[in-house]
């Protein structure tokens, strides 16, 4: 590079602006090809988006550290998006509301299933302790799984990484699951993908109708809510197979 | 647009107030997520504003993660030493799970929709 480039690429490097900006132009192109192929599940552009910023950043040898500073911006509307999810659960309310036991109980096998064999897997293919405790709350959404594993000694940042992979292997193949086993009605369909692959699994819940949506976000807080309360189950299990 | 912007940050801080001040095992937001939903059940509407506010949010859910997605360069070593073990927990087990949770849902709406009609 010559002098004056460089001087504008460090002095860029040390403002928010750059790394913001480039997340939502990346973001966007891969939404746009998403959108052009009929929202095709292997064209996640949360998938993408972050395989093309991973490849920018090591070229250019940017740390993840100075990218944070600026995507920091879009990573804190979790917080809010999540309060959001309010509005369309409100929406379909009357119809959750008809079918609180059936939700109820598909909600705890969801979430107990997701947080056992993920340990169980990853254990028997000789995972390590720290492993197995950054990937218990995997289906859980980003914040939630983030605060339960710092306060047990896991790595949040692992998790954080961790439960964004699921999310997109939910959003992929969800779609294909819930079709092999025939499953039609958007509101199951919603459910599941809420309760194994949290907002992204709701991203994608969105993308079949209003109703999936909703289904998919109610799912998403109650899985937070419901592995927030058994994951001392899942330490204990951790432990018991790590010893 | 601003006031609405605003009522969803005011929950989300009231729930990580309360969070913090009762040591609750669950994160702020959710807590927020539920009080604004208790307030919505008890006014008994949405405004046109809100409505709005929280759709644009919720359609761009996706790119709200991926700055957590792009962190998977701070972990690769570890990544690469335990791919297998968590490629397959995190596909199998994220796939099973899809499939228990909708086919327990299904059974039992099936089985309560029978219930009704007998």
């Amino acid at each position: 590079m010559t002098a004056p480039l460089a001087d504008l690429w460090v002095y860029l490097q040390a403002t928010p602006l750059l790394f913001l900006t480039l997340t939502l132009l990346v973001y966007q192109g891969s939404n746009w090809i998403y959108r052009r192929a009929n929202v095709h599940p292997l064209l996640n552009p949360v998938a993408w988006s972050s395989v093309v910023l991973v490849a920018l950043l090591a070229w250019t040898g940017t740390p993840y550290e100075t990218y944070f500073g600026g995507a920091q911006f879009v990573h804190f509307l979790l917080g809010p998006a999540t309060v959001a999810l309010a509005v369309p659960l409100y929406a379909q309310w009357d119809k959750l509301r008809r079918a609180l036991l059936p939700i109820g109980a598909a909600l705890l096998a969801g979430a107990v299933t997701a947080l056992v064999s993920a340990v169980g897997l990853a254990w028997a293919l000789g995972a390590s302790e720290l492993t197995l405790l950054s990937i218990a709350p995997k289906s859980v959404t980003t914040p939630i799984a983030m605060g339960i594993v710092e306060r047990l000694g896991g790595l949040p940042s692992l998790t954080a990484v961790l439960v964004v992979t699921t999310g997109i292997i939910g959003a992929i193949g969800g779609k294909y699951v819930l079709d092999a086993l025939g499953v039609t009605d958007h509101g199951v369909r919603g459910f599941a993908l809420g309760t194994a692959a949290h907002g992204i699994g709701t991203a994608r819940a969105f993308q079949e109708s209003e109703e999936a949506g909703a289904f998919s976000g109610l799912a998403m807080g109650l899985c937070g809510l419901v592995t927030a309360v058994l994951f001392p189950l899942g330490v204990w299990l951790v432990r018991a197979l790590a010893s | 647009m601003l006031g609405a912007i605003t009522v969803l940050l005011v929950y989300q801080l009231v729930g990580e107030i309360i969070v913090v001040a009762l040591a609750l095992p669950i994160p702020g937001p959710v807590l927020g997520m539920a009080l604004l939903f208790a307030t919505l059940i008890v006014r008994g509407a949405v405004g046109d504003d809100l409505r709005q506010a929280a759709n644009g949010l919720l359609r761009h859910l996706s790119l709200l993660f991926v700055p957590a997605g792009v962190g998977v360069m701070a972990h690769l070593g570890r990544l690469t030493d335990e791919w297998w073990p968590i490629a397959v927990s995190l596909v199998v087990s994220t796939l099973v799970t899809i499939a228990v949770t909708a086919l327990v849902m299904r059974w039992l709406l099936a089985r309560r929709s029978r219930g009704d009609a007998t």
